[in-house]
């Protein structure tokens, strides 16, 4: 079984003051390609913290995290930078559209960082919006979008640049149980297809889409189950 | 890679956009430096060439030598004074000097037929009409052979031979001057005044002269002029109005100067009744002013130009604030440091190119409306125009061409420098704590 993503005693500490918060300590986990994973824990417990180091937003105090082959722990700002645009998906919790451009601009954002757009790719990022449903939304501007239909476009997003990672940090905590629901139906959809998904929740019933829930505590691993 | 560069032009003109007054007042600042560095070089160009054209045309390679009214107290006054024909004498004898073309004037009232005019009688030679660039309309200037006769002939400028001959043609006709009678041999083509430029040249108008061998001057006239002052007669002797001494070669020019001020001053002792102007002198100076008004321009179109880029530099503080989170994503979405920075400076780069281009267009427009207003503020407010200083009435602005790519790409250079800062501040938030912002 080949890993996505592999953490070796991975620690983030934030110094405040004289304070040294410990806000992950010694988390290891194997993460195989393909893998659903719910990552739960009350507040404060480390959960966003780890989802940035995964992101590639942050760099680990110490330990070391590997992603696909490469040691991503030791690489610059440029280097992650073209991590994240090639091989990561993000999806946030307060959606993260850029307000003044279209839900199709939207969409096709990762592309431009990539590097340049083909045609195939246009029409792909046309594909993921009929997918999420706003196929004739395309024009159409944040604002003028429900917040389920927003977190569509931040889901069509994410696999713009066809990511192997897809990184969700309470993608539903600002939904109700309806449009969770056709959120998580996406999500499930993109794990079908083979991509690693990795979300943070405090909800069971968003965790039950999962195959495998780690629960933090104190940025320690409580518990690692696989159903 | 072009398409990326497409797309970052395009979303910096996008945003820019979403605020157009904001962008407007932005662009405002450095429109207002780059048209007033173009104004203010033009203008100036246009005052310090008239200067320049004024004194070239008194000839780079003359001396001139003029009598001034030595002042009332001065101890030394008497009623003759001036310069003599034998400073002439001694002045022509210089080995530097080619030639040195004496003129008397005097104040008189010349008359025909019941007609009158009061105007500047000039005694001169033939050389006279070269050395002021006067050209002949009809018959011909003082002869060569007249220059040394005591004949009484005449040449008379457009204007006065208008007013005396109004229907007759003046060739050949007499005129009365004073108990004389002149035969008009020559009528000259209108000359412009020239303006002051300094020294002790006041301008001079052509336009009420009559022309007479100097030596028909001396004969008839003689050096003594009577004045009322005051209802009392007052006697003056004068000898020469002017010499101009032609010099062989630019080069003795300085030299010679200071010759011809040696001699004078071993002729004259104290006595301040003379004044020599040295145009190539002048010009040296003039160019010397040049230079300080361009620096000083400059440094004050430096200045708006500062401002307008400080203008736009807090914008583009405010704008970074204001999109952090909007930079947070774009991080997250794999956006580079440099993207960011590119991002932000393509936006400080479209304002400062939009201003430097309206700028150089409105400073284009610089002499036409120069121009128009002095032409309206001439009919509306004449008293007060006509007070001005010469060189301010008459001001033509040129555009130095220079000035031009220069204001244009400071403008850039601007844009760019102070876009820097914000950019740069944009690029190294930290996208954790850029996507928490609200
Ligand atoms: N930038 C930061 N500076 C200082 N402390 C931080 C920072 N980010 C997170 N922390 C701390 O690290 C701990 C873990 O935070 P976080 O990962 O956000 O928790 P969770 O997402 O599980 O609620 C908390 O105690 C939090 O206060
Ligand atoms: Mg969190």
């Amino acid at each position: 079984m080949r890993l996505a993503a592999k953490l070796e005693n991975l620690s983030k500490d934030y110094v405040l003051g004289a304070e040294t918060v410990h806000a992950l300590c010694d988390v290891s986990i194997d993460i195989p390609e393909g893998d659903y994973i719910a990552i739960m824990g009350p507040s404060g417990s480390g959960k966003s913290t780890l989802l940035n180091l995964l992101g590639c937003l942050d760099r680990p105090t110490s330990g070391r995290f590997f992603l696909g082959g490469d040691d991503v722990s030791k690489m610059d700002d440029r280097q992650l930078s073209n991590i994240r645009a090639s091989r990561l998906g993000f999806v946030f919790q307060s959606y993260n559209l850029v307000p003044q451009l279209t839900v199709m601009e939207n969409i096709e954002l990762p592309l431009y960082y990539r590097g340049g757009m083909t045609r195939e790719d246009r029409d792909r990022c046309r594909e993921l919006a009929e997918m999420v449903g706003l196929g004739d939304r395309l024009r159409h501007r944040p604002a003028e979008l429900s917040g389920g239909q927003q977190q569509r476009v931040a889901v069509a997003r994410s696999l713009a640049n066809d990511p192997q990672f897809i990184l969700a940090d309470e993608p539903t905590g600002n939904l109700d149980s309806v449009t969770t629901e056709e959120i998580l139906a996406l999500l499930d959809r993109m794990n079908d297809e083979g991509r690693t998904i990795i979300l943070v929740t405090h909800e069971a019933e968003v965790a039950a889409h999962t195959r495998r829930v780690i629960r933090f505590k104190d940025g320690r691993i409580q518990s690692d189950v696989i159903s | 890679m072009t398409f990326a560069w497409i797309r970052t032009w395009q979303l910096g003109v996008k945003s820019l956009l979403l605020h157009p007054l904001r962008s407007l007042l932005t662009i405002l600042g450095i429109f207002i430096g780059v048209a007033s560095v173009i104004w203010l070089l033009a203008i100036g160009e246009g005052i310090s060439l008239k200067a320049q054209e004024q004194i070239e045309s008194l000839g780079a390679d003359n001396i001139i030598v003029r009598t001034i009214k030595p002042s009332a107290d001065d101890e030394n006054s008497s009623v003759a004074y001036g310069i003599t024909r034998e400073d002439l004498g001694r002045l022509e004898v210089i080995p530097t000097v080619l030639r040195a073309v004496p003129i008397r004037e005097l104040r008189q009232r010349f008359y025909h037929n019941g007609h009158k005019v009061e105007g500047r009688l000039v005694g001169c030679t033939a050389e006279y009409a070269e050395l002021t660039q006067l050209r002949v309309e009809r018959g011909h200037f003082i002869s060569e052979a007249e220059s040394k006769s005591i004949e009484n002939h005449c040449v008379l400028s457009a204007e006065v031979a208008r007013r005396l001959f109004p229907l007759e043609d003046p060739l050949d006709q007499m005129i009365q001057v004073e108990q004389d009678v002149y035969k008009v041999v020559g009528v000259m083509k209108h000359r412009d005044a020239t303006s002051g430029i300094g020294g002790s040249l006041a301008g001079q108008n052509f336009s009420n002269d009559i022309y007479v061998p100097i030596k028909t001057v001396e004969k008839r006239i003689g050096d003594m002029v009577i004045l009322r002052r005051q209802g009392l007669f007052h006697a003056e002797i004068i000898e020469l109005s002017q010499i101009t001494l032609r010099i062989d070669d630019v080069d003795h020019v300085l030299e010679t100067a200071e010759v011809v001020k040696r001699t004078l001053a071993k002729q004259h002792g104290k006595k301040q009744d003379y004044a020599v102007t040295v145009p190539l002198e002048l010009l040296e100076q003039a160019r010397a002013t040049r230079l300080m008004f361009i620096t000083f321009m400059g440094m004050i179109a430096a200045i708006s130009l500062l401002v307008g880029g400080i203008g736009i530099m807090n914008i583009m503080l405010a704008t970074v604030t204001e999109r952090t989170r909007e930079i947070g994503i774009r991080r997250a979405l794999g956006a580079k440091q440099i993207d960011i920075v590119m991002q932000f400076l393509v936006e400080t780069i479209v304002l400062s190119v939009v201003g430097g281009v309206v700028g150089v267009l409105v400073g284009l427009t610089c002499g036409p409306i120069v121009v128009f207003a002095r032409e309206r503020l001439e009919a509306w407010i004449p008293d007060t125009m006509g007070n001005l200083p010469d060189v301010v009435r008459s001001i033509t602005p040129v555009i130095v061409p220079v000035s031009i790519p220069l204001a244009f790409g400071i403008s850039v250079f601007i844009g760019v420098v102070f876009g820097l800062y914000p950019a740069i501040r944009a690029a190294l938030m930290d996208p954790i704590e850029a996507l928490r912002h609200e």
